[in-house]
């Protein structure tokens, strides 16, 4: 049989681990699924797995989960000849499910982990709330890809486009000196291209630079994504970890984590971050070990500077 | 001055040539970058010992028309590369960048 591949973050294209991650199981589940009640003969378990197409039933009252009942099981009542009995004499009881605001890598690693072909799926109240199979992830997962590959396509259409208004994506790796810079230095063009205000541009490259280069210096890799409109630019950076520990120390003039390699390529010096929320007129952060650091930079563009960019 | 000029007076090694038009008014010594994200402001000239590809990325984001790499310091064909696509002119020079600076300070001045 075929294993599904391995999807830990570290061995997975970015785009891959960015869906498995920000996808909830709630939007991969089938809702308001097939269930039976303990006391339903397990005939019906038949006839309902028959005419739905199933090969698995919860057994629920008013969303209280009490057991999950297989084709395996039906064939093994069916050899027993006790088509009669309640389902609760033949389903399995521990059952192991998952919860609806759980990303879909848990629902991955959990039909990696265990061999039954669907998990109940409950919500925060431990109400079922639907059903998920193999079936499910993959019919997302193609989805989800589809849609990832369409955008790569038009931003690779869209290199150049015709007004200021521009929402990119670009991805960083650890350590990939070679590349830093890249995302700034294109976003730079685009706004001197577009007749933005030079201290303007010199604003947003700086914030931009700290944050992109702070991505590939500290983090696992991440991305960097802008959305310019004729009011504002907007840089969002998002990596995967390991986190910052303490956020208002790394907002400290000076303070630093990087090691000597780091510092004698000229960075690490502790600037960035302050640097960085210097030129900004909205600065955001958040950050967690070991789950990764958001920034949020905002830099207006004023009435001005809207009459001068084309 | 204009770019060429300096490097003539201040005998750099010529590793990519700058646009005539480049005129020097102001310059920034710094081997941090972060630094000269920073301060640089409105400098034409940036006096340093880093060459690799972010040199060449933080001058273009801050507007720095020429680098001169000091020591004798080896620099890249990518960085070059990176530069010309960039229009950044570098030099090279043996000087360090305390003698650097003071050669290119006397001429702003004079």
């Amino acid at each position: 049989m075929n294993r599904l591949p391995d999807l830990s973050p570290e061995k997975s294209p970015l785009t891959l681990v960015e869906v498995i991650y920000s996808t909830t199981i709630r939007e991969v589940m089938s809702t308001d699924p097939i269930t039976v009640e303990r006391n339903t003969p397990m005939s019906t378990v038949q006839h309902l797995m028959r005419d739905h197409g199933v090969s698995g039933l919860p057994i629920a009252e008013e969303g209280r989960l009490f057991g999950i009942v297989s084709v395996q099981d039906l064939i093994e009542a069916l050899q027993q000849g006790k088509l009669n009995v309640p389902v609760s004499t033949c389903m399995t009881e521990r059952v192991v499910t998952l919860e609806e605001d759980m990303p879909l890598s848990m629902a991955i690693s959990t039909f990696s982990k265990y061999r039954f072909g669907r998990f109940p799926v409950l919500n925060a109240a431990q109400r079922l709330t639907g059903i998920i199979s193999v079936r499910d992830i993959n019919v997302t997962l193609v989805n989800r890809l589809l849609q990832q590959v369409s955008k790569f396509e038009s931003m690779l259409d869209n290199e150049v486009t015709p007004g200021l208004e521009l929402n990119r994506v670009f991805h960083t790796r650890q350590h990939d000196f070679e590349n830093g810079g890249k995302a700034s230095t294109t976003i730079k063009k685009h706004l001197v291209d577009h007749h933005v205000d030079r201290s303007l541009v010199k604003r947003i490259a700086i914030a931009s630079y700290e944050l992109e280069m702070n991505q590939v210096v500290h983090s696992i890799g991440g991305t960097i994504s802008y959305r310019i409109t004729p009011d504002a630019v907007e840089i969002l950076v998002q990596d995967r970890g390991p986190g910052i520990e303490n956020v208002d120390l790394a907002l400290t003039e000076g303070f630093t984590t990087a090691n000597e390699w780091i510092k004698s390529l000229g960075f690490g010096a502790g600037l960035g971050l302050p640097n960085a929320k210097r030129v900004s007129d909205e600065f955001f952060i958040h950050s967690e070990p070991n789950v990764g650091t958001t920034v949020k930079v905002v830099i207006h563009l004023d009435k001005k500077q809207k009459e001068n960019a084309t | 001055m204009n770019i060429k000029d300096m490097a003539r007076t201040c005998q750099w090694e010529t590793l990519l040539e700058g646009a005539d038009a480049n005129a020097i008014t102001s310059a920034y010594t710094s081997d941090l970058l972060s630094d000269v994200m920073a301060n640089a402001h409105d400098a034409d000239l940036l006096i340093t010992i880093q060459a690799h590809n972010n040199t060449v990325a933080v001058a273009s984001l801050a507007g720095i028309k020429a680098i001169v790499v000091c020591n004798d310091r080896t620099v890249p064909d990518d960085t070059l590369a990176s530069a010309q696509k960039e229009q950044i002119a570098v030099y090279r020079t043996q000087t360090n960048q305390f003698e650097t600076s003071c050669a290119v300070g006397k001429l702003l001045q004079s």
